[in-house]
């Protein structure tokens, strides 16, 4: 758990946060969001000590940052940043072995860590361990950055909108491993974006800022129907926002067991949204609904959409 | 530490390399010098002895290489140690300075600093060691300045933000990304000074510029003549010596 208790930061005088508190439990994704120059970046800075705080207090699990030496603090939270920040002259399992060369992790630790983490991203390992970061694709060098702050395998996984600096189509696939990466590891994400619909998709939690100030603190559908301010009803966007709602809720939500449909099922975990680009796509009103394990289960209406 | 690409420096490729031949160019015109009296002699015949014979070229070569040698160590020491220094967040209050004396450095004509030296060293290869050592700081210390701040700030980022000391970032991310640019920098700093070395034969230093001073004192051309030959030639196989490093070098991701 991070908990930031009334934290403070001002550059010449200047407050960029102020008096921030926030609270993130373990396991979730936490997703800061706000227009730039808002503080989220700061904020996500002084987790790890990049950015020292001026006032107020960081702990991470009930320990506070400044407990522990700089270094020693950031060797075990992960750190994803935005174009990658992969060290150009390092191999691709250089790279990604950064944190446990510093820990002095063995060879063959390091090694198995190393594959092990190329295949969950679905890199090859054999192709690509030995690549160095300019033979890869956009896509490719954020996947091992990602790779890289997860190597030591910390609780704690910082990212700095990593995705923010790579074409649409690869950021969607990119977005989508991340939530499986999410949902298979339990890691704590603390996710740094200004994109609202980034945050939707990713997020358990999100926290706006306001020029410094903490504007909501609530889960994506909280947010879209009851925002807190004027502030965050206009940054969420008064545009679009039915179709927001749609891709916060599950079908899960509004499926009809025992009833079918016709046609190719639609996994129990797909979005509202999904559902309905399904129905547009072929022209029906209704769909049927598979569970995990793809077995029919039962159907979802366009009507159960808006209702 | 990550491993370098295999297989750089075969051999087979050192002895395509056109560096090796002009090399093996200059040491032999070194030697065969001294036995070249009938062509000069044929050439100049007014001009007796045809060739230098105080020293032989070899001697001259030797100790200009020394100086040039002890020179640029010295100043690539300092010069990389100083540009470092001041793109630490403790020394950047003095990088306006340290800028400033080195330009001050270069802009001071070679032969003004050798006179002014000379009454503080002496006579002979030290007030040279000391004109180059000057002259030959501002190459290294603005390409080092400017390669370290080359490094992306992503990277530096990354670096710091993954739990690199200040001391681990600088070793194994910035100089190793920096490295081509300031081996350029030392590279030009050399080149002038085997150039500028020859100056040093003025005050009594041992040089290639010797034969060239004396030949110019007396009106023996064919001695100026085998003097800069032989200096020319030094300088660029220095050169190409120092290119063949840089792409040795080079990190394999760094921008080209």
């Amino acid at each position: 758990m991070i908990e930031l208790d009334r934290v403070s930061k001002s550059y010449g005088g200047r407050a960029v946060v102020a008096e921030l508190s926030l609270r993130v439990a373990a396991g979730s994704f936490c997703v800061l969001l706000g227009p730039s120059g808002c503080g989220k970046s700061t904020t996500l800075r002084m987790i790890n000590r990049l950015v020292p705080h001026d006032a107020g207090a960081i702990r991470i699990n009930g320990e506070d940052v400044t407990a522990l030496p700089a270094d020693a603090l950031r060797r075990r939270i992960g750190y994803a940043i935005q174009s990658s920040g992969l060290f150009p002259h390092w191999r691709v399992e250089d790279n990604i072995a950064t944190v446990p060369r510093l820990l002095g992790w063995s060879r063959q630790r390091m090694q198995d860590r190393v594959t092990e983490l190329l295949e969950l991203f679905r890199l090859d390992p054999e192709t690509y361990r030995s690549k160095y970061p300019h033979e890869l694709s956009g896509g490719e060098q954020q996947r091992v950055g990602v790779a890289r702050a997860l190597a030591a395998d910390p609780d704690l996984l910082l990212m700095d909108e990593p995705f923010g600096a790579v074409d649409p189509i690869t950021r969607d696939a990119l977005q989508g491993e991340l939530a499986r990466i999410h949902k298979a590891t339990g890691k704590t994400i603390l996710f740094v974006t200004h994109d609202i619909e980034e945050a939707l998709r990713l997020a358990t939690d999100i926290a706006i800022l306001d020029r410094g100030r903490l504007a909501q603190f609530a889960a994506p559908l909280e947010l879209l129907e009851q925002p807190a301010s004027d502030f965050v009803r206009d940054f969420v966007g008064t545009q679009g926002i039915g179709l927001k709602l749609l891709s916060v809720r599950k079908v899960a939500e509004r499926v009809r067991r025992g009833e079918t449909a016709e046609g190719e099922p639609v996994p129990l975990d797909a979005t509202l949204s999904e559902a309905l680009s399904l129905m547009t796509r072929r022209h029906a009103v209704a769909l049927p609904v598979a569970d995990a394990a793809g077995a029919v289960i039962g159907a979802i209406t366009l009507a159960d959409l808006v209702r | 530490m990550p491993r370098r690409l295999e297989g750089r420096s075969a051999g087979s490729a050192l002895l395509a390399a056109p560096v090796l031949w002009v090399g093996v160019f200059f040491l032999a015109l070194l030697l065969a010098m001294p036995h070249a009296g009938p062509v000069f002699h044929w050439a100049f015949p007014a001009v007796e002895p045809p060739v230098y014979d105080r020293a032989s070229f070899l001697a001259l070569f030797l100790s200009q290489a020394g100086i040039v040698a002890a020179a640029s160590l010295a100043a690539s020491v300092t010069g990389i140690g100083l540009a470092i220094f001041v793109t630490r967040p403790a020394g950047r209050d003095f990088r306006a300075l340290v800028e400033a004396l080195a330009t001050v450095g270069q802009t001071f004509p070679p032969a003004a600093v050798l006179a002014l030296a000379v009454p503080a060293f002496g006579f002979g290869a030290r007030p040279t060691i000391a004109a180059l050592y000057l002259y030959g700081l501002l190459p290294i210390i603005g390409n080092t300045v400017a390669g370290l701040e080359a490094v992306p700030a992503a990277v530096r980022d990354a670096a710091a933000g993954m739990g690199m000391s200040a001391r681990q970032v600088l070793w194994r991310i910035e100089l190793p990304l920096a490295a081509p640019v300031i081996l350029a920098g030392v590279r030009v700093s050399v080149t002038i000074g085997i150039g500028t070395a020859t100056i040093g034969s003025t005050v009594g230093a041992l040089t290639l510029g010797t034969p060239i001073f004396d030949g110019l004192a007396v009106d023996k051309m064919p001695l100026v003549l085998q003097g800069a030959v032989l200096v020319a030639l030094f300088a660029i196989v220095t050169d190409m010596a120092f290119a063949r490093l840089e792409a040795w070098l080079r990190p394999p991701g760094a921008a080209r």
